[in-house]
């Protein structure tokens, strides 16, 4: 979806006409707004679709560092930890987050392992990097780092694609099915994915997209 | 270009309506192995028992666990048929007149859009189930070829529905101001 139609006009307002740059345009429907600022704690609303525009927060931009910084510890803990563990007829079978990955990995379901990993796993890995790389330098009031705005946008584009909170409700599923066959205890990666999970729901809430691509374009070196 | 962000830019995607369609369509071809092959293979004490996505559902009722069962029924049946629907709908609202108001059907869209990731439930769990219960002969899970054909159909949706480009149905609006 391409946000920001308003600022695909030159800055430069031509004689008469509309300085695109005080309008901002509804993500959603396009509708066009003037732009003023929006204290924190305040939310901006689209007039004609009702999808929220801005809604800035105090220190926002550090929390969702913190959060996306402590979302990939938690995904590290994750992987190699057991995440569930079977107990039938005196056998133990545990299984960890990566055997769940490799589950599809015999004969015709190949295919499905590496799309597993990638909704799963690296996915959300990689939409937690790039924000740090993006809002990384710009909390602690330096410059953006380098193609800042692509690597933001992409991370905005994979959003729908990491599935963690998809799979957690996947894990329950399966822990009621199994529970009739077999003794099951859930161990620690099980927890670190939840805690995951929440993070990474909290961190989406907190981000306002509006600010930081403004905050991006204020403080690119040109 | 975008001057902020560099994204491609264009005021109505002309072929947004091809893609969705086409993706819909991939869509729904999937859909039909996925639910007529077996999504698990079930190995208890050497007699395989295969289940497809319904099976497993009847199976849950059976065991008593409705509220799973009703889960997995919505996730894995209502949303992908509702999601087939709805973007058909959209898709043919955007041609011709419809009932439903502008607004009532952008929220029908983001619905959609947020809603198709979940359909994902079932493949997940079958992921986890396969790679847990491998106790050899007493009792394995592995899973059937539909769970592929419904990842690619749920994959498929989503594209679908991230291709329709939502202005068009507020240009229809428009329209009918005028």
């Amino acid at each position: 979806m391409t946000s920001e139609h308003a600022t695909s006009v030159p800055v430069a307002p031509a004689s008469g006409g509309i300085d695109p740059g005080g309008l901002l345009a509804c993500p959603a429907c396009d509708a066009l707004h003037r732009e003023r600022d929006v204290a924190p704690g305040e939310t901006a609303r689209c007039v004609r679709c009702g999808e929220v525009l801005e809604a800035p927060r105090d220190s926002a931009m550090t929390q969702i560092i913190m959060l996306a910084a402590s979302a990939l510890i938690l995904m590290i803990a994750a992987i190699f930890f057991p995440f569930l563990e079977l107990d039938a007829a005196g056998r133990v079978q545990k299984s960890s987050l990566l055997d769940t990955v490799m589950a599809f990995s015999g004969g015709m379901t190949a295919p499905l392992t590496l799309a597993m990993a990638g909704l799963i796993v690296i996915l959300p890995c990689i939409r937690f990097l790039s924000l740090i790389y993006v809002l990384g330098p710009m909390a602690i009031g330096h410059a953006p780092a380098r193609h800042a705005a692509p690597v933001f946008r992409m991370a905005e584009a994979l959003r729908p694609w990491a599935m963690a909170e998809v799979f957690i409700v996947g894990v329950a599923v399966a822990l009621v099915k199994v529970a009739g066959l077999a003794h099951l205890s859930i161990g620690p990666a099980f927890w670190a994915f939840v805690a995951l999970v929440i993070v990474t729901v909290l961190k989406d809430n907190f981000m306002s997209r509006v600010t930081v691509w403004r905050t991006l374009e204020l403080r690119r070196p040109s | 270009m975008c001057t902020r962000c560099g994204a491609r830019l264009e005021s109505r995607d002309a072929a947004s309506m091809q893609k969705v369609w086409a993706w819909l369509v991939a869509g729904l071809v999937f859909f039909i192995p996925a639910n007529l092959y077996p999504m698990l293979r079930t190995t208890l004490l050497g007699k395989t028992t295969e289940s497809t996505i319904l099976g497993g559902v009847v199976d849950l009722t059976h065991h008593g666990s409705w509220g799973i069962a009703l889960i997995v029924f919505v996730a894995s049946l209502c949303i992908p048929v509702g999601k087939f629907l709805a973007i058909a709908y959209l898709g043919l609202s955007v041609e011709r007149k419809v009932r439903l108001s502008a607004h009532r059907r952008q929220q029908l869209y983001e619905v959609v859009e947020f809603i198709g990731r979940w359909s994902m439930i079932d493949v997940f769990v079958v992921a986890i189930l396969s790679s847990l219960v491998q106790l050899d002969f007493a009792a394995s899970i592995n899973p059937g070829i539909a769970a592929v054909s419904f990842a690619l159909s749920v994959a498929f949706t989503m594209l679908s529905a991230e291709s329709f480009d939502s202005r068009l149905i507020w240009d229809a609006s428009e329209e009918d101001i005028e």
